[in-house]
Protein backbone atom coordinates (compact mmCIF):
# COMPACT_ATOMS: atom_id res chain seq x y z
CA UNK A 1 0.00 0.00 0.00
CA UNK A 2 1.14 3.66 -1.06
CA UNK A 3 1.78 6.03 1.46
CA UNK A 4 -0.87 8.13 -0.07
CA UNK A 5 -3.15 5.00 0.36
CA UNK A 6 -2.56 4.90 3.82
CA UNK A 7 -2.88 8.58 4.51
CA UNK A 8 -6.51 8.72 2.57
CA UNK A 9 -7.69 5.14 4.26
CA UNK A 10 -6.87 7.59 7.62
CA UNK A 11 -8.21 10.44 7.20
CA UNK A 12 -11.65 8.54 5.96
CA UNK A 13 -11.35 6.86 9.34
CA UNK A 14 -10.82 10.36 10.77
CA UNK A 15 -13.84 11.64 9.88
CA UNK A 16 -15.81 8.74 10.28
CA UNK A 17 -14.99 8.55 13.84
CA UNK A 18 -15.34 12.32 14.22
CA UNK A 19 -19.13 11.65 12.92
CA UNK A 20 -19.61 8.80 15.58
CA UNK A 21 -18.50 10.48 18.26
CA UNK A 22 -20.67 13.79 17.01
CA UNK A 23 -23.54 11.13 17.62
CA UNK A 24 -22.60 9.51 20.94
CA UNK A 25 -21.32 13.13 22.53
CA UNK A 26 -25.03 14.48 23.29
CA UNK A 27 -26.04 10.69 24.62
CA UNK A 28 -22.52 10.70 26.76
CA UNK A 29 -23.37 13.97 28.19
CA UNK A 30 -27.13 13.07 29.18
CA UNK A 31 -26.11 9.94 31.12
CA UNK A 32 -22.90 12.14 32.59
CA UNK A 33 -25.24 14.67 34.11
CA UNK A 34 -27.86 12.35 35.17
CA UNK A 35 -25.55 10.61 37.38
CA UNK A 36 -24.02 13.79 39.06
CA UNK A 37 -25.15 16.09 42.25
CA UNK A 38 -26.32 19.41 41.48
CA UNK A 39 -23.08 20.75 42.38
CA UNK A 40 -21.32 18.42 40.15
CA UNK A 41 -23.55 19.21 37.52
CA UNK A 42 -22.75 23.12 37.58
CA UNK A 43 -18.96 22.88 38.02
CA UNK A 44 -16.85 24.68 35.36
CA UNK A 45 -14.46 23.51 34.26
CA UNK A 46 -16.88 20.57 33.67
CA UNK A 47 -16.34 17.29 34.94
CA UNK A 48 -16.36 13.87 33.00
CA UNK A 49 -17.88 12.07 35.50
CA UNK A 50 -19.21 12.34 39.06
CA UNK A 51 -16.91 11.55 42.25
CA UNK A 52 -19.71 9.13 42.96
CA UNK A 53 -22.21 7.40 40.52
CA UNK A 54 -25.92 8.78 42.04
CA UNK A 55 -27.69 5.84 40.56
CA UNK A 56 -30.22 7.46 43.39
CA UNK A 57 -31.13 10.34 40.83
CA UNK A 58 -33.44 7.85 39.48
CA UNK A 59 -35.31 7.12 42.08
CA UNK A 60 -35.83 10.56 42.50
CA UNK A 61 -37.21 11.48 38.93
CA UNK A 62 -39.22 8.34 39.63
CA UNK A 63 -40.93 9.38 42.46
CA UNK A 64 -41.40 13.44 41.76
CA UNK A 65 -43.38 12.76 38.91
CA UNK A 66 -45.52 9.53 38.17
CA UNK A 67 -43.48 8.20 35.25
CA UNK A 68 -44.62 4.39 35.72
CA UNK A 69 -48.05 5.85 35.47
CA UNK A 70 -46.85 7.51 32.24
CA UNK A 71 -44.92 4.23 30.96
CA UNK A 72 -48.53 2.57 31.35
CA UNK A 73 -50.02 5.00 29.78
CA UNK A 74 -47.73 4.53 26.85
CA UNK A 75 -47.71 1.30 26.52
CA UNK A 76 -51.61 1.38 26.89
CA UNK A 77 -51.46 3.43 23.67
CA UNK A 78 -48.58 1.98 21.68
CA UNK A 79 -49.62 -2.07 22.29
CA UNK A 80 -53.11 -1.95 20.93
CA UNK A 81 -51.81 0.68 18.05
CA UNK A 82 -49.12 -1.84 16.51
CA UNK A 83 -51.58 -4.71 16.40
CA UNK A 84 -54.05 -2.67 14.68
CA UNK A 85 -51.50 -1.42 12.47
CA UNK A 86 -49.97 -4.75 11.60
CA UNK A 87 -53.82 -6.59 10.91
CA UNK A 88 -55.45 -3.86 9.29
CA UNK A 89 -52.49 -2.10 6.82
CA UNK A 90 -51.56 -5.54 5.57
CA UNK A 91 -55.44 -6.70 5.08
CA UNK A 92 -55.88 -3.26 3.46
CA UNK A 93 -52.56 -3.63 1.29
CA UNK A 94 -54.06 -7.16 -0.38
CA UNK A 95 -57.15 -6.12 -0.99
CA UNK A 96 -55.53 -3.24 -2.68
CA UNK A 97 -52.88 -5.69 -4.68
CA UNK A 98 -55.18 -8.70 -5.56
CA UNK A 99 -58.39 -7.35 -6.83
CA UNK A 100 -60.09 -5.58 -8.74
CA UNK A 101 -62.76 -3.43 -7.82
CA UNK A 102 -64.57 -0.53 -9.22
CA UNK A 103 -62.37 2.81 -8.38
CA UNK A 104 -59.73 0.67 -7.08
CA UNK A 105 -57.23 3.11 -8.46
CA UNK A 106 -58.58 6.29 -7.22
CA UNK A 107 -58.30 4.63 -3.58
CA UNK A 108 -54.84 4.00 -4.23
CA UNK A 109 -54.04 7.73 -5.27
CA UNK A 110 -55.89 8.81 -2.33
CA UNK A 111 -53.42 6.71 -0.20
CA UNK A 112 -50.64 7.96 -2.37
CA UNK A 113 -51.89 11.32 -1.53
CA UNK A 114 -52.31 10.93 2.39
CA UNK A 115 -48.95 9.77 2.40
CA UNK A 116 -47.66 13.16 1.92
CA UNK A 117 -50.71 15.00 3.92
CA UNK A 118 -49.47 16.87 7.25
CA UNK A 119 -51.48 15.53 9.92
CA UNK A 120 -51.98 19.69 11.01
CA UNK A 121 -54.22 19.69 8.23
CA UNK A 122 -56.94 17.42 9.07
CA UNK A 123 -56.29 18.33 12.76
CA UNK A 124 -58.94 20.66 14.00
CA UNK A 125 -61.97 18.92 11.95
CA UNK A 126 -60.78 15.58 14.22
CA UNK A 127 -60.36 17.20 17.35
CA UNK A 128 -63.67 18.51 17.10
CA UNK A 129 -65.17 15.57 16.45
CA UNK A 130 -63.63 13.39 19.47
CA UNK A 131 -65.00 16.20 21.51
CA UNK A 132 -68.23 15.80 20.04
CA UNK A 133 -68.63 12.75 21.28
CA UNK A 134 -66.69 13.32 24.33
CA UNK A 135 -63.76 11.01 24.15
CA UNK A 136 -61.20 13.98 24.67
CA UNK A 137 -58.92 12.91 27.62
CA UNK A 138 -59.14 9.04 26.80
CA UNK A 139 -56.87 7.27 24.94
CA UNK A 140 -59.37 5.89 21.66
CA UNK A 141 -57.90 9.53 19.85
CA UNK A 142 -54.73 7.99 19.75
CA UNK A 143 -55.13 4.24 18.93
CA UNK A 144 -58.48 3.93 17.08
CA UNK A 145 -57.64 5.88 14.16
CA UNK A 146 -54.85 3.08 13.52
CA UNK A 147 -58.03 0.46 13.26
CA UNK A 148 -58.34 2.11 9.68
CA UNK A 149 -54.84 0.78 7.40
CA UNK A 150 -52.89 1.92 10.36
CA UNK A 151 -51.36 4.92 8.40
CA UNK A 152 -51.24 5.60 4.64
CA UNK A 153 -47.88 5.12 4.29
CA UNK A 154 -47.73 1.71 5.80
CA UNK A 155 -50.71 0.21 2.79
CA UNK A 156 -48.43 1.41 0.50
CA UNK A 157 -45.25 -0.06 2.05
CA UNK A 158 -46.76 -4.03 2.19
CA UNK A 159 -48.74 -3.31 -1.03
CA UNK A 160 -46.01 -2.93 -2.62
CA UNK A 161 -44.14 -5.91 -1.30
CA UNK A 162 -47.40 -8.11 -2.06
CA UNK A 163 -47.09 -6.91 -5.64
CA UNK A 164 -44.04 -8.85 -5.81
CA UNK A 165 -45.21 -12.04 -4.89
CA UNK A 166 -46.09 -14.05 -7.91
CA UNK A 167 -49.82 -14.89 -8.28
CA UNK A 168 -49.22 -17.88 -9.05
CA UNK A 169 -48.99 -18.92 -5.30
CA UNK A 170 -52.53 -17.91 -4.90
CA UNK A 171 -53.81 -19.86 -7.76
CA UNK A 172 -52.18 -22.72 -6.40
CA UNK A 173 -53.73 -22.50 -3.12
CA UNK A 174 -57.11 -21.56 -4.59
CA UNK A 175 -57.24 -25.14 -6.68
CA UNK A 176 -56.12 -26.91 -3.36
CA UNK A 177 -59.41 -25.18 -1.96
CA UNK A 178 -57.89 -22.17 0.24
CA UNK A 179 -60.54 -19.10 0.20
CA UNK A 180 -58.96 -15.61 0.20
CA UNK A 181 -58.31 -15.34 3.40
CA UNK A 182 -56.79 -18.57 3.81
CA UNK A 183 -54.49 -17.38 1.18
CA UNK A 184 -54.05 -13.72 2.70
CA UNK A 185 -53.09 -15.33 6.09
CA UNK A 186 -50.97 -18.51 5.60
CA UNK A 187 -49.71 -18.11 1.68
CA UNK A 188 -49.17 -14.31 1.75
CA UNK A 189 -47.86 -13.20 5.09
CA UNK A 190 -45.40 -15.17 5.37
CA UNK A 191 -43.65 -13.95 2.60
CA UNK A 192 -43.72 -10.32 3.51
CA UNK A 193 -42.79 -11.17 7.30
CA UNK A 194 -39.81 -8.80 7.34
CA UNK A 195 -41.70 -5.78 5.83
CA UNK A 196 -44.20 -7.07 8.52
CA UNK A 197 -41.96 -6.39 11.24
CA UNK A 198 -40.61 -2.99 9.93
CA UNK A 199 -44.09 -1.37 9.58
CA UNK A 200 -44.56 -2.78 13.15
CA UNK A 201 -41.35 -1.69 14.84
CA UNK A 202 -41.90 1.88 13.00
CA UNK A 203 -44.87 1.93 14.35
CA UNK A 204 -43.75 1.70 17.95
CA UNK A 205 -41.34 3.90 17.71
CA UNK A 206 -43.65 6.59 16.12
CA UNK A 207 -46.28 5.98 19.06
CA UNK A 208 -43.35 6.07 21.52
CA UNK A 209 -42.30 9.63 20.29
CA UNK A 210 -45.49 11.17 19.57
CA UNK A 211 -45.81 14.12 21.13
CA UNK A 212 -48.70 16.43 19.22
CA UNK A 213 -51.34 13.65 19.58
CA UNK A 214 -51.42 13.51 23.31
CA UNK A 215 -50.77 17.18 23.72
CA UNK A 216 -54.00 17.29 21.65
CA UNK A 217 -56.11 15.03 23.53
CA UNK A 218 -54.60 14.11 27.02
CA UNK A 219 -54.86 17.05 29.64
CA UNK A 220 -55.36 14.77 32.56
CA UNK A 221 -52.14 14.58 34.02
CA UNK A 222 -53.35 11.26 34.75
CA UNK A 223 -53.59 10.16 30.97
CA UNK A 224 -50.46 12.23 30.41
CA UNK A 225 -47.95 9.99 28.07
CA UNK A 226 -44.09 9.66 29.01
CA UNK A 227 -43.47 12.11 26.08
CA UNK A 228 -46.14 14.34 27.43
CA UNK A 229 -44.95 13.65 31.11
CA UNK A 230 -41.33 14.75 30.29
CA UNK A 231 -42.34 17.78 28.47
CA UNK A 232 -44.51 18.98 31.75
CA UNK A 233 -41.19 17.89 34.12
CA UNK A 234 -39.60 20.17 31.88
CA UNK A 235 -41.35 23.02 32.71
CA UNK A 236 -40.71 22.37 36.52
CA UNK A 237 -37.34 21.38 37.39
CA UNK A 238 -35.80 23.34 34.64
CA UNK A 239 -32.78 24.09 37.16
CA UNK A 240 -32.58 20.99 38.33
CA UNK A 241 -30.38 19.71 35.66
CA UNK A 242 -29.39 16.30 37.04
CA UNK A 243 -32.82 15.18 38.13
CA UNK A 244 -34.33 16.06 34.47
CA UNK A 245 -31.58 14.66 32.70
CA UNK A 246 -32.55 11.38 34.78
CA UNK A 247 -35.87 11.34 33.79
CA UNK A 248 -34.91 11.74 29.78
CA UNK A 249 -33.07 8.72 30.32
CA UNK A 250 -35.99 6.87 31.84
CA UNK A 251 -38.03 8.19 28.78
CA UNK A 252 -35.50 7.22 25.90
CA UNK A 253 -34.28 3.64 27.32
CA UNK A 254 -37.05 1.97 26.15
CA UNK A 255 -37.00 2.87 22.39
CA UNK A 256 -33.06 1.80 22.34
CA UNK A 257 -33.71 -1.53 24.35
CA UNK A 258 -35.73 -2.17 21.37
CA UNK A 259 -33.30 -0.65 18.82
CA UNK A 260 -30.67 -3.06 20.13
CA UNK A 261 -32.95 -5.90 20.31
CA UNK A 262 -34.81 -5.62 17.07
CA UNK A 263 -31.73 -3.80 15.18
CA UNK A 264 -31.43 -6.26 12.36
CA UNK A 265 -34.50 -5.91 11.11
CA UNK A 266 -34.63 -2.18 11.77
CA UNK A 267 -31.68 -1.32 9.73
CA UNK A 268 -33.23 -4.00 6.77
CA UNK A 269 -36.73 -2.13 7.33
CA UNK A 270 -35.29 1.13 6.79
CA UNK A 271 -33.69 -0.16 3.93
CA UNK A 272 -36.82 -1.60 2.04
CA UNK A 273 -38.56 1.64 2.78
CA UNK A 274 -36.12 3.58 1.01
CA UNK A 275 -36.11 0.99 -1.94
CA UNK A 276 -39.20 0.65 -2.56
CA UNK A 277 -40.48 4.07 -3.21
CA UNK B 1 -68.04 -18.02 -24.36
CA UNK B 2 -71.98 -19.50 -23.41
CA UNK B 3 -74.30 -16.94 -22.06
CA UNK B 4 -74.22 -18.35 -18.81
CA UNK B 5 -70.73 -18.87 -18.58
CA UNK B 6 -70.35 -15.07 -19.38
CA UNK B 7 -72.61 -14.40 -16.71
CA UNK B 8 -70.81 -16.83 -14.09
CA UNK B 9 -67.41 -14.95 -15.18
CA UNK B 10 -69.17 -11.73 -14.43
CA UNK B 11 -70.57 -12.95 -10.94
CA UNK B 12 -67.21 -14.27 -10.01
CA UNK B 13 -65.89 -10.78 -11.18
CA UNK B 14 -68.71 -8.97 -8.68
CA UNK B 15 -67.99 -11.26 -6.04
CA UNK B 16 -64.16 -10.63 -6.41
CA UNK B 17 -65.04 -7.01 -5.83
CA UNK B 18 -66.49 -7.48 -3.32
CA UNK B 19 -64.33 -9.59 -1.27
CA UNK B 20 -61.78 -7.07 -2.82
CA UNK B 21 -63.58 -3.96 -1.26
CA UNK B 22 -64.06 -6.08 2.38
CA UNK B 23 -60.31 -6.36 2.65
CA UNK B 24 -59.38 -2.89 1.52
CA UNK B 25 -62.29 -1.07 3.64
CA UNK B 26 -60.57 -0.38 6.47
CA UNK B 27 -58.17 2.04 4.57
CA UNK B 28 -60.87 3.09 2.50
CA UNK B 29 -63.11 4.02 5.74
CA UNK B 30 -59.99 5.49 7.08
CA UNK B 31 -59.48 7.58 4.16
CA UNK B 32 -63.08 8.91 4.19
CA UNK B 33 -63.58 9.90 8.29
CA UNK B 34 -59.81 10.65 8.70
CA UNK B 35 -58.83 12.33 5.39
CA UNK B 36 -61.35 13.26 3.00
CA UNK B 37 -63.80 14.27 5.52
CA UNK B 38 -61.83 16.41 7.98
CA UNK B 39 -60.41 18.00 4.48
CA UNK B 40 -64.15 18.74 3.69
CA UNK B 41 -64.55 19.89 7.24
CA UNK B 42 -61.53 22.06 7.50
CA UNK B 43 -62.30 24.10 4.46
CA UNK B 44 -65.55 24.77 5.79
CA UNK B 45 -64.79 25.46 9.07
CA UNK B 46 -61.84 28.25 7.80
CA UNK B 47 -64.77 29.80 6.05
CA UNK B 48 -66.27 30.63 9.60
CA UNK B 49 -65.60 32.93 13.05
CA UNK B 50 -66.22 29.74 15.26
CA UNK B 51 -64.19 29.91 18.59
CA UNK B 52 -65.86 26.62 19.81
CA UNK B 53 -67.81 28.42 22.37
CA UNK B 54 -70.23 30.23 20.14
CA UNK B 55 -72.21 29.67 17.67
CA UNK B 56 -70.42 30.18 13.95
CA UNK B 57 -71.02 32.51 11.81
CA UNK B 58 -70.15 32.35 7.59
CA UNK B 59 -67.11 34.99 7.18
CA UNK B 60 -66.69 33.97 3.62
CA UNK B 61 -62.79 34.49 3.15
CA UNK B 62 -62.12 36.97 5.16
CA UNK B 63 -59.72 34.49 7.41
CA UNK B 64 -57.56 33.85 3.97
CA UNK B 65 -57.52 37.46 3.97
CA UNK B 66 -56.34 38.29 7.57
CA UNK B 67 -53.59 36.45 6.26
CA UNK B 68 -51.65 38.57 4.17
CA UNK B 69 -53.35 41.72 5.37
CA UNK B 70 -53.15 42.29 8.75
CA UNK B 71 -51.99 38.93 10.51
CA UNK B 72 -47.91 39.87 11.04
CA UNK B 73 -47.51 36.36 12.78
CA UNK B 74 -48.52 34.40 9.65
CA UNK B 75 -45.62 35.96 7.13
CA UNK B 76 -43.04 36.21 10.28
CA UNK B 77 -43.71 31.96 10.92
CA UNK B 78 -43.78 31.28 6.91
CA UNK B 79 -40.47 32.78 6.48
CA UNK B 80 -38.82 30.93 9.88
CA UNK B 81 -40.18 27.92 8.75
CA UNK B 82 -38.76 28.17 5.30
CA UNK B 83 -35.53 28.95 6.55
CA UNK B 84 -35.41 26.25 8.55
CA UNK B 85 -36.93 23.91 5.88
CA UNK B 86 -34.04 25.33 3.35
CA UNK B 87 -31.23 24.80 6.11
CA UNK B 88 -32.28 21.53 7.22
CA UNK B 89 -32.57 19.98 4.36
CA UNK B 90 -29.66 21.07 2.39
CA UNK B 91 -27.05 19.78 5.51
CA UNK B 92 -29.26 16.30 6.41
CA UNK B 93 -28.68 15.71 2.52
CA UNK B 94 -25.33 16.53 1.98
CA UNK B 95 -24.36 14.87 5.66
CA UNK B 96 -25.71 12.26 5.13
CA UNK B 97 -24.56 11.43 1.64
CA UNK B 98 -20.64 12.26 2.58
CA UNK B 99 -21.09 9.86 5.37
CA UNK B 100 -22.92 7.21 3.32
CA UNK B 101 -20.33 7.28 0.50
CA UNK B 102 -17.38 7.17 3.00
CA UNK B 103 -18.99 4.19 4.86
CA UNK B 104 -19.88 2.69 1.82
CA UNK B 105 -15.95 2.36 1.13
CA UNK B 106 -14.32 -1.22 2.50
CA UNK B 107 -14.03 -0.68 6.05
CA UNK B 108 -13.37 -2.25 9.16
CA UNK B 109 -16.81 -2.18 11.48
CA UNK B 110 -19.25 -0.62 9.10
CA UNK B 111 -22.10 -2.10 10.97
CA UNK B 112 -21.39 -0.51 14.71
CA UNK B 113 -20.73 2.96 12.53
CA UNK B 114 -24.14 2.19 11.01
CA UNK B 115 -25.79 1.79 14.53
CA UNK B 116 -24.12 4.57 16.12
CA UNK B 117 -25.16 6.99 13.40
CA UNK B 118 -28.63 5.63 13.86
CA UNK B 119 -28.73 5.89 17.79
CA UNK B 120 -29.78 9.50 17.77
CA UNK B 121 -32.49 8.72 15.79
CA UNK B 122 -34.19 6.74 17.98
CA UNK B 123 -34.52 9.17 20.93
CA UNK B 124 -38.03 10.52 21.50
CA UNK B 125 -37.97 14.23 20.41
CA UNK B 126 -39.15 15.54 23.61
CA UNK B 127 -36.51 13.47 25.08
CA UNK B 128 -33.81 14.74 22.57
CA UNK B 129 -35.32 19.15 23.28
CA UNK B 130 -34.79 18.12 27.17
CA UNK B 131 -30.97 17.32 26.09
CA UNK B 132 -30.53 19.92 24.20
CA UNK B 133 -32.06 22.51 25.78
CA UNK B 134 -28.46 21.49 28.76
CA UNK B 135 -26.45 21.29 25.92
CA UNK B 136 -27.45 24.71 24.93
CA UNK B 137 -27.89 26.46 28.31
CA UNK B 138 -26.00 29.40 27.91
CA UNK B 139 -24.36 29.49 31.49
CA UNK B 140 -23.46 25.42 32.42
CA UNK B 141 -24.20 23.80 28.91
CA UNK B 142 -21.71 21.72 26.98
CA UNK B 143 -21.38 23.79 24.15
CA UNK B 144 -20.54 26.99 26.02
CA UNK B 145 -17.88 25.57 28.39
CA UNK B 146 -16.62 23.76 24.74
CA UNK B 147 -16.17 26.95 22.57
CA UNK B 148 -15.06 28.91 25.51
CA UNK B 149 -12.57 26.51 26.10
CA UNK B 150 -11.22 27.29 22.42
CA UNK B 151 -11.13 30.82 23.33
CA UNK B 152 -14.06 31.69 22.01
CA UNK B 153 -16.96 33.80 23.47
CA UNK B 154 -20.13 32.54 24.36
CA UNK B 155 -23.39 32.31 22.46
CA UNK B 156 -27.28 32.29 24.01
CA UNK B 157 -27.69 29.32 21.57
CA UNK B 158 -31.49 29.43 21.45
CA UNK B 159 -32.42 32.64 23.48
CA UNK B 160 -31.08 34.87 20.96
CA UNK B 161 -33.52 35.65 17.71
CA UNK B 162 -30.46 35.51 15.44
CA UNK B 163 -28.81 32.06 16.34
CA UNK B 164 -32.23 30.12 17.56
CA UNK B 165 -32.99 28.34 14.01
CA UNK B 166 -29.79 27.19 13.48
CA UNK B 167 -29.41 25.72 16.77
CA UNK B 168 -32.75 23.97 15.88
CA UNK B 169 -31.15 22.93 12.42
CA UNK B 170 -27.85 21.53 14.09
CA UNK B 171 -30.29 19.40 17.11
CA UNK B 172 -32.53 18.42 14.10
CA UNK B 173 -29.42 17.13 11.70
CA UNK B 174 -28.17 15.01 14.75
CA UNK B 175 -31.17 13.49 15.16
CA UNK B 176 -32.49 13.10 11.47
CA UNK B 177 -29.29 11.95 9.51
CA UNK B 178 -29.38 8.49 10.58
CA UNK B 179 -32.18 7.58 8.59
CA UNK B 180 -31.27 9.37 5.64
CA UNK B 181 -27.66 7.81 5.55
CA UNK B 182 -29.27 4.49 6.25
CA UNK B 183 -31.13 4.75 2.95
CA UNK B 184 -28.82 6.45 1.39
CA UNK B 185 -26.08 3.56 2.07
CA UNK B 186 -28.45 0.73 0.87
CA UNK B 187 -28.83 2.27 -2.43
CA UNK B 188 -25.14 2.74 -2.90
CA UNK B 189 -24.50 -1.12 -1.92
CA UNK B 190 -26.66 -1.19 -4.92
CA UNK B 191 -25.05 0.40 -7.36
CA UNK B 192 -23.48 -1.91 -9.96
CA UNK B 193 -19.55 -2.89 -9.33
CA UNK B 194 -18.78 -3.49 -13.39
CA UNK B 195 -20.10 0.25 -14.09
CA UNK B 196 -17.60 1.45 -11.59
CA UNK B 197 -14.99 -0.79 -12.69
CA UNK B 198 -15.47 0.46 -16.54
CA UNK B 199 -14.90 4.23 -15.61
CA UNK B 200 -11.87 3.35 -13.65
CA UNK B 201 -10.50 1.00 -16.82
CA UNK B 202 -11.09 4.31 -18.86
CA UNK B 203 -8.70 5.92 -16.77
CA UNK B 204 -11.67 8.17 -14.71
CA UNK B 205 -11.22 8.91 -10.78
CA UNK B 206 -13.76 9.34 -7.80
CA UNK B 207 -14.93 12.12 -9.16
CA UNK B 208 -15.78 10.51 -12.85
CA UNK B 209 -17.42 7.65 -11.22
CA UNK B 210 -19.48 9.54 -9.20
CA UNK B 211 -21.02 12.32 -11.60
CA UNK B 212 -21.28 9.57 -14.55
CA UNK B 213 -22.30 6.80 -12.16
CA UNK B 214 -23.33 6.42 -8.61
CA UNK B 215 -25.08 9.79 -9.06
CA UNK B 216 -28.05 9.06 -11.62
CA UNK B 217 -28.15 5.26 -10.18
CA UNK B 218 -28.94 6.68 -6.39
CA UNK B 219 -30.52 9.94 -7.43
CA UNK B 220 -34.77 7.99 -7.24
CA UNK B 221 -33.26 7.58 -3.27
CA UNK B 222 -32.23 11.04 -3.07
CA UNK B 223 -35.56 12.01 -4.46
CA UNK B 224 -37.38 10.03 -1.69
CA UNK B 225 -34.87 11.72 0.96
CA UNK B 226 -35.14 15.07 -0.43
CA UNK B 227 -39.31 14.51 -0.53
CA UNK B 228 -39.88 13.27 2.56
CA UNK B 229 -36.85 15.48 4.47
CA UNK B 230 -38.95 18.19 3.15
CA UNK B 231 -42.24 17.61 4.42
CA UNK B 232 -41.31 16.32 7.56
CA UNK B 233 -39.18 19.51 8.07
CA UNK B 234 -42.28 21.76 7.34
CA UNK B 235 -44.26 19.86 10.12
CA UNK B 236 -41.56 21.17 12.72
CA UNK B 237 -43.09 21.74 15.72
CA UNK B 238 -42.52 20.20 19.06
CA UNK B 239 -38.71 21.63 19.40
CA UNK B 240 -40.24 25.00 19.57
CA UNK B 241 -43.03 24.11 21.58
CA UNK B 242 -40.70 22.46 24.39
CA UNK B 243 -37.31 24.19 24.12
CA UNK B 244 -38.38 27.85 22.73
CA UNK B 245 -42.10 28.19 22.97
CA UNK B 246 -41.40 29.95 19.61
CA UNK B 247 -39.31 32.71 21.24
CA UNK B 248 -37.14 34.72 21.49
CA UNK B 249 -39.45 37.07 19.44
CA UNK B 250 -41.10 34.52 17.71
CA UNK B 251 -37.78 33.70 15.50
CA UNK B 252 -38.71 29.98 16.13
CA UNK B 253 -42.91 30.48 15.81
CA UNK B 254 -42.84 27.84 13.21
CA UNK B 255 -46.03 27.38 11.22
CA UNK B 256 -47.48 24.32 12.56
CA UNK B 257 -46.71 26.25 16.17
CA UNK B 258 -48.55 29.39 14.76
CA UNK B 259 -51.52 27.16 14.01
CA UNK B 260 -51.40 25.41 16.83
CA UNK B 261 -51.71 28.51 19.11
CA UNK B 262 -53.98 29.92 17.11
CA UNK B 263 -56.24 27.02 17.36
CA UNK B 264 -55.83 25.38 20.84
CA UNK B 265 -54.45 28.38 22.85
CA UNK B 266 -56.82 31.05 21.53
CA UNK B 267 -59.58 29.07 20.19
CA UNK B 268 -59.70 30.61 16.74
CA UNK B 269 -60.60 27.61 15.11
CA UNK B 270 -61.52 29.68 12.02
CA UNK B 271 -57.93 31.24 11.50
CA UNK B 272 -56.13 27.99 12.39
CA UNK B 273 -58.57 25.96 9.65
CA UNK B 274 -57.65 28.82 6.84
CA UNK B 275 -53.55 28.28 8.04
CA UNK B 276 -54.29 24.40 7.55
CA UNK B 277 -55.40 24.77 4.28
CA UNK B 278 -52.93 27.02 3.65
CA UNK B 279 -50.04 25.00 4.47
CA UNK B 280 -52.04 22.29 2.73
CA UNK B 281 -51.55 23.61 -0.78
CA UNK B 282 -48.24 25.05 -0.08
CA UNK B 283 -47.28 21.36 0.62
CA UNK B 284 -48.93 20.48 -2.39
CA UNK B 285 -47.60 23.01 -4.62
CA UNK B 286 -43.98 22.06 -3.72
CA UNK B 287 -44.71 18.18 -4.26
CA UNK B 288 -45.83 18.97 -7.72
CA UNK B 289 -42.99 21.18 -8.67
CA UNK B 290 -40.73 18.96 -6.81
CA UNK B 291 -41.75 16.14 -9.21
CA UNK B 292 -41.75 18.31 -12.26
CA UNK B 293 -38.24 18.82 -11.80
CA UNK B 294 -37.05 15.51 -10.55
CA UNK B 295 -37.78 14.55 -14.51
CA UNK B 296 -34.50 16.55 -15.03
CA UNK B 297 -32.05 14.34 -13.04
CA UNK B 298 -34.08 11.32 -11.73
CA UNK B 299 -32.60 8.22 -12.92
CA UNK B 300 -35.21 5.22 -13.23
CA UNK B 301 -33.72 2.24 -14.64
CA UNK B 302 -36.00 0.80 -17.09
CA UNK B 303 -37.38 3.94 -18.50
CA UNK B 304 -35.43 5.37 -21.40
CA UNK B 305 -32.53 7.08 -20.63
Amino acid sequence: MTAARTAQRGLLYLILSAGAVACLVPIFWLVRSSLMTLVEVFKYPPLLWASRTRWENFATALTTAPFLLYFRNTLIIVIPTVLATLVTSSMSAYGLARFRFPLRNFWFSMVLGAIILPPAVVLIPQFILWTKVHLVNTFYPLILPFWFGGGAFNVFLLRQFFLTIPKDFDDAARIDGAGYFRIYAQILLPFIQPALIAVGLFQFFFQWNDFFGPLIYLNDPKTYTLALGLTHFIGSYSTQWNFLMAATVIVILPPIVVFFVGQRYFVEGVTLTGIKM
Amino acid sequence: MGQSERHRGRRRGSREALVGYLFASPVILGLIVWVIGPMIGSALISLTDWNVLSTPHWVGLRNYARLVTTDLYFRNSLLVTVYFVLANVTLTILYSLILALLLNQKIRGRGIYRSVFYLPSIVPIVASSALWLWLYNPNFGLFNEVIQGLGFPKSLWLANQTTVVPSIVLMSVWGTAGNTIVIFLAALQGVPRQLLEAVEIDGGNWLHKFRAITWPMISPVTFFNLMVGLINSFQIFTQAYVMTSGGPNNASLFYVYLMYREGFERNNMGGAAALAWVLFLMVSALGLVLFRWSRQWVYYEGANA
